[in-house]
């Protein structure tokens, strides 16, 4: 928004000894002059208007920029490139923003082992760091909800705990984050289509065609969604370049984000950050379409719920005891 | 040379009045300069100058949206009686409540565009250049059934004015079918209106089927006693005149319609009071407090009393044809009705948040005055419709008085 604006109100340099004030003003042929101006004048137009395109072509490219999934491949390949210049120049390193599709036959399922998470948040932090959140202000994707023994009321839980040490006695955690609905209220509500869901199950955004009207988060039943509502800040040293387009490339201000399962690493392969930084391994991630996966032979053989199942948003978020 | 008359005339007629216009006009351009400065603001800094939060995503601005939007379906109940049932002093009525669908609408779309984080992006929702997301999208239906409603109430006025304006009698063969179009699709905005929040499983508050009648038999009230209100106003200072019956017709109507809402209002407590289950909690949120927090406890409390109040002034015959009473019946309902479908019924929605948290929302100073902005341009707007239409209506304003004000005595044109 902001260079948007930028470029929008910049105008070009005026030259010192343009029309004279009295000229201005007065009989009709006066203002004609005015209006045509001398050739220093008309030059410096010039210039200034090249500068400031130059400056600002990219803001136009991004102005006018179609929704993802309707760009042809050289559309994509040219926003991708002025993307990463863009990010090269506000945080002055090389940005990689994949564009990965999603592979054939793989459907991703998420498993969480809610006997074994011990509520360190070390995963909401990796994430934080993985996926480019705004440090100010802070937005996390994942949330651990500590309940007391005993009590699965989502209105008693409590994510502001800061004990000495975890796990504590009588308590237990559960970490909620976007559940990757198979039938995502949040996609079906978007009225221009900025959200939607991938192939391969992954429900994503694409931030320069939101609107931020909000509505996806009215329609989310577990604050899977987040709002920058100001410029979303990343120290330099701090930010991650190695992204994708749908996932956790640096987001512009004023646009609605959520976890992707971290698109950029699964496509690539990898496990999600939070699956990685898991100090106890409590959280399973892999394709629900592979029979012999270990995220399936979980579904299959542990006692397995889902949040909020009575909405019918179909997540692809298991939590399972182990024992 | 006819339409350069008619545009001459109107802005002679704009730029005239007595000095209680001149006040009023200055006073509502002051406070729409301070809105656009609050808005240029958040243009600036983005929403965070707001006090929105990813728990309560929508606040002041989409429940100013949501009134307004019950404001200008309402004139369908004076559309009904006055072209079906043929009765002749509402029917001067309508074209007033029309005007003041026109500006109601105006302002929902500026309230829907304050709330949007990337205004400049409003693009993508044209179909064609961009995506509309239907029919999936609520919000995309609201869009299309506002701009369908905006069409009918500038046509329909419009194409009568036209013709009173050339003193030709209005040709109903060509009307009624956008008149008869009207009465469904104003029942159809203010429903999708409610759909928007109904349909969303994650908020029990607004998930209840009550909602959208609730909404329409609430519309039903505000609307027509903001014409009640109006019309006084219009007739004061014009040569514009309707029997004191016709607004005595229109308070009858909205005693009935607040009937209905106070009995769907109960309704709606029972099935939460008495099953008793989380779905609460919104409601207690918003009638007695969650976790001791309930800031819009006396809000909620002073709508329901204003309504209450506002009631037996409309039921009873004796108050409700006393034009002291009647007058402050209005405006007790119109208050009562904008707490209770603007942020009585936004904010719960959001409280507690689907996790659990309670989260509070207060607007901001910011949005305060982008609020005030908004319905001083509105208020603009309707101020200036009116000026024009009324003398128009009352032939004051005709084509043979355009031209015989530009005829010289000699008959030359001055
Ligand atoms: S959890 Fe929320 S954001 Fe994620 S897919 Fe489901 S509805 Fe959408
Ligand atoms: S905030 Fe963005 S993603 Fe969410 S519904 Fe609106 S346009 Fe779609």
């Amino acid at each position: 928004m902001s260079d948007t604006q930028d470029s929008l109100t910049k105008k070009a340099p005026i030259s010192p000894d343009g029309p004279a004030p009295d000229q201005a003003e007065g009989s009709l042929p006066a203002k004609r002059q005015a209006v045509l101006p001398d050739r220093r004048t008309f030059l410096t137009g010039i210039a200034g208007l090249l500068g400031t395109m130059a400056v600002s072509s990219c803001t136009w490219q991004e102005f006018f920029q179609q929704q993802f999934q309707r760009m042809t491949k050289k559309e994509i390949e040219q926003t991708v490139d002025r993307l990463q210049a863009e990010y090269k120049q506000k945080y002055g390193k090389d940005f990689v923003v994949g564009t990965e599709s999603p592979i054939d036959g793989t459907l991703f399922g998420y498993a969480l082992d809610i006997q074994r998470c011990i509520g360190c948040r070390r995963c909401v932090y990796g994430c934080v760091e993985e996926n480019n959140q705004s440090r100010d202000p802070q937005i996390h994707y994942i949330r651990v909800l500590r309940f007391r023994d005993g009590n699965m009321d989502l209105e008693e839980s409590n994510i502001y705990y800061d004990p000495e040490e975890v796990p504590e006695k009588g308590y237990y955690y559960m970490p909620v984050q976007c559940q990757h609905c198979a039938n995502a209220p949040c996609t079906k509500v978007c009225p221009v289509r900025a959200t939607w869901t991938e192939p391969d199950g992954l429900v994503v955004v694409d931030y320069n065609w939101c609107i931020g009207c909000r509505y996806c988060m009215a329609a989310c039943p577990y604050m899977g969604r987040w709002f920058n509502f100001a410029e979303p800040v990343i120290p330099s040293d701090q930010v991650n370049p190695v992204t994708h387009y749908l996932g956790n490339r640096p987001r512009m201000r004023n646009v609605v984000e959520k976890c992707t399962f971290c698109i950029q690493r699964v496509r690539a392969g990898k496990y999600p950050k939070c699956v990685e930084v898991c100090p106890v391994g409590a959280r399973k991630f892999g394709n629900l379409l592979d029979p012999n996966s270990e995220i399936s032979t979980i579904i299959r053989t542990k006692r397995v719920f889902r949040l909020k199942e009575d909405l019918n948003t179909q997540p692809k978020f298991y939590y399972f005891f182990s024992i | 040379m006819a339409r350069f008359g008619f545009i001459s005339e109107v802005g002679r007629r704009l730029a005239k009045g007595p000095t209680v216009y001149y006040a009023w006009v200055g006073i509502l351009l002051i406070l729409a300069a301070t809105g656009i400065v609050a808005y240029t603001k958040q243009l600036q800094q983005g929403l965070i100058v707001t006090g929105m939060t990813s728990y309560v995503s929508w606040g002041f601005y989409i429940g100013n949206f949501t009134f307004l939007v019950g404001v200008a379906a309402a004139a369908v109940l004076l559309i009904i009686p006055a072209y079906l049932y043929d009765f002749g002093p509402i029917k001067d009525i309508v074209i007033v409540g029309e005007a003041l669908a026109v500006s109601a609408l105006a302002m929902c779309m500026m309230f829907v565009t304050a709330d949007l984080g990337r205004p400049d992006r409003i693009w993508h929702l044209l179909p064609g250049l961009g995506i509309l997301n239907l029919p999936r999208s609520m919000l995309g239906w609201d869009i299309v059934v506002l701009n369908g409603y905006m069409f009918l109430n500038l046509i329909i006025p419009g194409y009568i004015l036209w013709q009173a304006y050339h003193e030709k009698p209005a040709d109903m063969r060509f009307i009624l079918p956008f008149i008869l179009l009207s009465i469904p699709w104003a029942v159809s905005i203010h429903t999708v209106t409610a759909f928007i929040y109904n349909g969303l499983a994650a908020r029990p508050f607004w998930n209840a089927s009550i909602l959208a009648p609730r909404f329409l038999a609430s519309a039903f009230c505000s609307g027509p006693a903001l014409v009640i209100l109006l019309y006084q106003i219009v007739r004061k200072y014009s040569r514009f005149h309707v029997k004191d019956e016709a607004l005595f017709k229109i308070a009858e109507m909205i005693s009935i319609a607040m009937a209905i809402n106070l009995f769907l209002l109960c309704a709606e407590f029972f099935k939460e009071l008495y099953s008793d289950t989380h779905h609460l909690s919104p409601l207690q949120y918003l009638y007695v407090g969650l976790h001791g927090k309930g800031v819009l406890v006396s809000w909620i409390w002073f709508a329901t009393a204003f309504n209450l109040v506002a009631f037996v002034i409309f039921i009873v015959p004796a108050t409700r044809k006393n034009f002291a009473t009647l007058n402050f019946g209005c405006v007790l309902t119109i208050v009562g009705i904008w707490i209770e479908k603007g942020m009585g019924l936004i904010i719960p929605g959001f409280i507690p948040a689907p996790l659990g948290e309670v989260w509070e929302y207060v607007p901001t100073t910011i949005e305060l005055l982008v609020t005030i902005g908004v319905w001083s341009i509105g208020l603009l707007i309707l101020t200036f419709i009116l000026k024009i239409i009324v003398p128009i209506e009352t032939g004051e304003f005709t084509q043979r008085t355009v031209a015989s004000t530009r005829l010289g005595p000699s008959g030359v044109v001055a």
